[in-house]
């Protein structure tokens, strides 16, 4: 019984929140003063965007493609936030579904020509930059109202991020892997032959799945709006990088369709609070990226090391 | 149940580029009956069974099921939508789902709440009525479970019923991964669910099997029918019989000189890994030695540990390896021809530190002459070659390196017949010179070229001919594992 408590596969899948619990108790730890609402909350806000963005290049990571375009994406949306949605509500958020649909067909273009996803992201990740500074040259902008106090509300009891994040692996979580049309859709990612022999259109499964990415990073541009009230093209690039080790850290993999949701959104406020942990320390900023790397290895480390002891089971 | 056969293939014609691999197929399926199907490496088997499971169109032929004609919008889809099933060799499952949703992906109709509920029904319903005591759970992730276990889910998944019905059931050798006891209950399942009316083709090497549980055997060779009868018609004899060609020897151009076994001296000896009972394989200098058996059975990794001096391998000098599945092994794609051709032998052209490209031009016009490889220009890209004409760079290739021993993966795949018998003589000319090949080959008259013939059978070597002995009835029946009698049905 306690053998298979301790069972590597069980572990696997405890390692991300034991990392995210680690890092939570050291801040705790060093800071005291975090462990309250206000602390949670400013602690956590912007772990919200990032998660969004997370679940996004998770979608993309399910079918065996990398989107390297998130971070230009999710600025590109940020500036439309902040100044057409602001402005004129319906066209800017008729901008917002092009975008969408414009991510369903890079998943039809990568999939019918077959391309390697890594390089159209990559040469679209400069588009949605360009379109970006096009949209908002200089920062600057407005918040829509709606959004900013959406981002800013107070929940009685349990900080907002608390709940978006939970609602959000909870939600995604249901879709993706207990509901029969989420199983078709991972499906994809672990035998794409298989599926394409049952019936099922390949085709129709990469475009869903690059819209929901689209989505979901819609979502995350607006959340970000909301909580920084004005926008900069430049603003998100980093979550580009961000997702994928979010992503990774949260137990997915690369390829064959292993993903968790639940993982992801974990693995992307370990991540948001890496940086926060740091600066307890009074690390200088110069060493942070440096020290959020070592942590991304640790944790990467020990599950090459679970995985190891069940290859030798 | 209509009368009539449930499936009829009516002169189905399926082309690779230069290979026919079904050359007007007839075959009609009854409901009620288990077909048995045989035949050698290349008969046309699964590629009959891929265009009857809609994944291959035929180039020629009519498809009817049920006695409707189905043939231009027969697809995987329309297969499904008739009760057509594949169980393939390579396993169709996806890795990361787990047993039930992998049920879910071949039964859409289960859907909705509760639909993780009644997949776990069906698939675990059908595994303990196909394999009881299998000890799977419905819930274990497919990449965690055994390859036996994966081949029984998949089988159980091809028997379930949902609201597409599971008329005909194709199983391409599903014992092969199965144990003795997992194999004999799918057996006596198989005939259970022919008694109740249902067809299924079974594929299988292990002619025992096909003789006692099939009603009918059709025995496939070069792309079509060649015997057709009732299972009562055939013995393990005339089975092996009809899958060879016309009886004759296996001498070719070999036998015309004496065994060079007795005066040359040795220059490789290798033991397969494996844990049954196996022979020795040997080489001597100047010898074209042939590994023959059906495809699969352990060759290739031979071939690669010689290729690799591994452990348990006794190999005297550099060895050269002539790549069998050209796309993947075998050439660089971007790449010209010349650089093709002398990447094998770089060493050889360096001056100092740098390459001289002037003399590995030199080399590759040379090399294209000798050996006839069909361009105006040695600098066009690969791709501009036609498949014979890249195989032969890629014999160029190790040809022109100094390595005295050249093994061979099945090369001549998918090449058109001008261009072997070209190569089948620059072996031999070669061979003459004091080189040694390692030939695997699934063709058996490529067999006719080796001075000595070993065939594999399920990672061990069963038979070690030479070429005075060898002939297409030895080296079949030492393929076929004599098996006796498993399943009293």
């Amino acid at each position: 019984m306690i053998g298979a408590i301790f069972s590597p596969r069980v572990l696997r899948g405890l390692l991300p929140p034991l990392s995210l619990a680690v890092l939570l108790i050291s801040i705790f730890w060093l800071q005291p003063r975090t462990m309250s609402y206000f602390g949670l909350n400013l602690l956590l806000n912007l772990a919200v965007p990032i998660a969004l963005a997370t679940i996004a290049q998770m979608f993309i990571l399910c079918v065996n493609e990398l989107d390297l375009s998130i971070g230009g994406f999710v600025s590109l949306v940020a500036c439309i936030t902040a100044t057409w949605v602001q402005e004129t509500p319906l066209f800017g958020l008729l901008a917002l579904a092009a975008l969408i649909a414009a991510y369903a067909g890079l998943g039809a273009l990568i999939h019918i020509r077959q391309l390697p996803s890594i390089v159209v992201t990559l040469g679209m990740s400069f588009v949605w930059l360009g379109l970006a500074v096009l949209v908002l040259p200089t920062p600057g902008g407005k918040a829509p109202d709606w959004i900013r106090s959406l981002m800013t509300l107070k929940p009685p009891m349990i900080p907002f991020p608390i709940i978006a994040s939970v609602a959000l692996a909870l939600i995604v979580h249901v879709a993706l892997m207990r509901s029969a049309g989420g199983t078709v859709l991972r499906g994809a990612g672990g035998n794409p032959a298989a599926l394409a022999r049952a019936g099922w259109s390949i085709l129709r499964i990469k475009m869903t799945m690059f819209a929901l990415a689209g989505f979901f990073g819609v979502l995350s541009g607006m959340a970000l709006v909301g909580l920084t009230t004005s926008a900069d093209a430049n603003i998100a690039l980093r979550y580009t990088l961000l997702s994928i080790a979010g992503v990774i850290l949260g137990g997915g993999e690369f390829v064959g369709g292993r993903v968790s949701p639940i993982g992801a959104v974990i693995g992307a406020m370990t991540l948001a609070l890496a940086g926060s942990f740091l600066s307890f320390l009074r690390l200088n900023p110069d060493w942070q990226i440096g020290a959020q790397g070592a942590i991304l290895i640790i944790v990467l480390a020990l599950r090459l090391l679970i995985r190891q002891a069940e290859k030798r089971r | 149940m209509t009368d009539g056969p449930i499936v009829l293939v009516d002169g189905v014609e399926k082309r690779f580029g230069a290979v026919r691999a079904l050359s007007g197929v007839t075959l009609d399926l009854q409901a009620g009956e288990c077909l048995g199907l045989v035949g050698h490496n290349g008969a046309g088997k699964s590629t009959l069974m891929n265009v009857l499971s809609g994944i291959m169109v035929p180039d020629a032929g009519r498809i009817v099921i049920g006695g409707a004609d189905l043939t231009e919008r027969y697809s995987a889809v329309s297969a499904m939508a008739q009760g057509v099933r594949c169980v393939f060799q390579e396993l169709s499952l996806c890795p990361n789902l787990t047993v039930a949703e992998n049920a879910r992906i071949s039964h859409p109709a289960i859907s909705g709440i509760g639909w993780r509920r009644r997949a776990r029904a069906l698939i675990g319903g059908m595994l303990d009525q196909v394999f009881p005591g299998h000890g799977i759970s419905t819930d274990d992730v497919v990449g965690d479970l055994s390859i036996a276990k994966r081949q029984m889910v998949e089988i159980a998944r091809a028997f379930a019923v949902t609201d597409r019905e599971a008329r005909v059931v194709i199983l391409d050798e599903p014992t092969s991964s199965l144990d003795g006891v997992s194999a004999e209950k799918l057996l006596a399942h198989v005939r259970r669910y022919v008694a109740a009316g249902g067809t299924c083709v079974l594929i299988s090497h292990l002619l025992g099997e096909i003789l006692n549980i099939s009603d009918r055997i059709a025995v496939m060779r070069d792309g079509g029918v060649v015997a057709l009868d009732s299972a009562r018609a055939f013995d393990r004899k005339s089975l092996v019989a009809a899958m060879g060609s016309v009886a004759e020897g296996l001498q070719g151009p070999a036998a015309k000189a004496t065994p060079k076994r007795a005066d040359a001296p040795a220059v490789l000896t290798a033991r397969p890994e494996t844990k049954s009972e196996t022979l020795a394989l040997s080489a001597h200098k100047g010898e074209v030695v042939g590994l023959a058996g059906l495809s699969g059975q352990g060759q290739t990794e031979l071939l690669v540990r010689v290729f690799r001096h591994a452990a348990g391998t006794e190999v005297r000098g550099d060895v050269a390896l002539v790549a069998g599945d050209r796309q993947t092994d075998g050439i660089f794609p971007l790449w010209s021809i010349a650089e093709n051709i002398s990447i094998g032998s770089l060493r050889q052209f360096l001056n100092g530190i740098l390459l001289d490209h002037g003399r590995a031009q030199a080399f590759a016009q040379d090399w294209r002459a000798r050996i006839g490889i069909r361009t105006p220009d040695v600098n066009q890209p690969i791709l501009s070659l036609s498949g014979g004409n890249q195989q032969k760079a890629l014999f160029a290739r190790a040809l022109g390196s100094t390595a005295g021993i050249i093994v061979m993966d099945d090369p001549m795949r998918g090449v058109d017949v001008g261009t072997k018998q070209e190569v089948y003589a620059m072996i031999r000319d070669e061979a003459e010179k004091g080189r040694t090949f390692l030939w695997y080959t699934t063709e058996m008259d490529e067999l006719r070229n080796c001075d000595h013939v070993y065939v594999f059978r399920e990672g061990a070597i069963v038979a070690d001919l030479p070429h005075a002995e060898m002939s297409e009835e030895k080296v079949l029946h030492a393929s076929f594992r004599d098996d006796g009698v498993r399943v009293s049905a």
